[in-house]
């Protein structure tokens, strides 16, 4: 359940009588906005997120008592983080990629298999009382993250100040061109658009300057039509890098 | 007060767009009256006066193409020299800005379509100085 595309086409989700939303999918139940959208729409209904992936199923599952955390299923894995170049464990609470190892696959099981998301992990007593590992919530792909003007860019931080503004729909994309040209392409929401072309460039611009405070970069900010970005089965490619270093 | 509704339709700056649009719409059997569009780097808006406008954005509403109505003022002024200058002085007067502005000339008739931020005040400013502010059915009967 639960792959959103709501904030471009709208709902009338309003009069559903659901009460529990499980989610799962390119990180979004679990960012805060994301969540308390998906909440506005189905009012009365409470959001849990869920994490797993094609090649070995469901993963992880959201701690009852802290949203956003994410309780390992370790009846079926050895998780590990690690350091995405050298592949050393990484220090407790840092980011890096998650590697599993399957402990009860017979027809797929995987040994150390880099998913590519990026996350941290803790064996911190948990408020719940369960005693398997919470892994944050996963805040981008290895293959996402890139450098512009020195400064690493994920896109979670991206996604976080999409959501913020009720005008602009969930998909983006980032493309990197020349030296180290960026920018966001962002798809206009239907329901945010007035027919005033002055108010369309003041939320360009307010778009341009929230992803600026986040990232530290400030980025070219391109509206685009609704449903126009791609969106694939799998994995979400956020990242067109077309530099030319 | 008179008004007349416009189509108002985001597009991106690029190839293809108005094409997508106009088929749309004519799928909708929607007839396009009047149309303007304003460009501002990557993206522009297109004004379209239609012959039913509700339907017509619905139809682009349907294809998830942000479109909305937006309602603007209609007035018939001398096909001469100087009859623009008469409008737009007289609405200055009263401290009227034109927000977007569109004019056009049709069987000897000349039209202004303008938008402002209170048509109700506009309309009475216009009817004052002795101009016929249109209904949609007579903009639309042009």
């Amino acid at each position: 359940m639960g792959h959103g595309g709501g904030g471009c086409h709208g709902s009338r989700l309003a009069r559903s009588r659901l009460r529990l939303l499980i989610v799962a999918g390119e990180g979004g139940g679990s960012i805060p906005a994301t969540r308390a959208r998906i909440e506005r729409l189905w009012p009365g209904a409470v959001v849990f997120d869920h994490h797993g992936m094609t090649e070995v199923g469901p993963v992880t599952y959201q701690c009852p008592a802290r949203p956003g955390a994410l309780h390992v299923l370790e009846s079926a894995y050895l998780p590990e983080v690690l350091d995405p170049q050298s592949g050393k464990p990484v220090p407790a609470g840092e980011t890096g990629e998650l590697v599993l190892t399957t402990l009860a696959k017979e027809a797929f099981p995987v040994i150390r298999y880099r998913t590519g998301d990026i996350c941290s992990i803790t064996d911190e007593p948990c408020a719940c009382g369960r005693t398997t590992r919470r892994i944050s919530r996963i805040s981008g792909r290895c293959d996402d993250v890139v450098v512009v003007k020195g400064i690493n860019i994920i896109p979670d931080p991206i996604e976080r100040v999409l959501m913020s503004i009720p005008q602009i729909g969930r998909n983006y994309q980032i493309h990197l061109e020349g030296l180290d040209d960026m920018t966001v392409k962002v798809e206009l929401s239907p329901a945010g658009f007035d027919g005033q072309i002055g108010h369309l460039t003041e939320l360009q611009n307010q778009v341009v300057e929230k992803l600026r405070a986040e990232l530290l970069v400030r980025p070219k900010v391109e509206l685009v039509a609704c449903g126009s970005l791609p969106v694939s089965e799998g994995k979400a490619k956020r990242v067109i890098d077309k530099r030319s270093l | 007060m008179n008004t007349v509704k416009l189509v108002a339709v985001f597009a991106e700056n690029r190839p293809g767009q108005m094409a997508r649009i106009t088929e749309i719409l004519a799928r909708a059997n929607i007839n396009i009256r009047c149309i303007t569009v304003a460009s501002s780097g990557a993206f522009g808006v297109m004004k379209l006066l239609v012959n039913d406008p509700e339907l017509a954005c619905h139809a682009l509403k349907q294809e998830s193409i942000a479109a909305t109505l937006t309602e603007v003022i209609a007035v018939e002024m001398p096909d001469k020299p100087g009859a623009l200058h008469s409008v737009a002085d007289c609405l200055a007067s009263a401290d009227i800005n034109l927000a977007n502005t569109s004019g056009f000339v049709i069987n000897n008739r000349a039209i202004l379509v303008i938008e402002v931020e209170n048509p109700a005040q506009a309309g009475t400013v216009l009817k004052k100085h002795g101009l016929h502010v249109l209904t949609q059915k007579e903009t639309l009967a042009i």
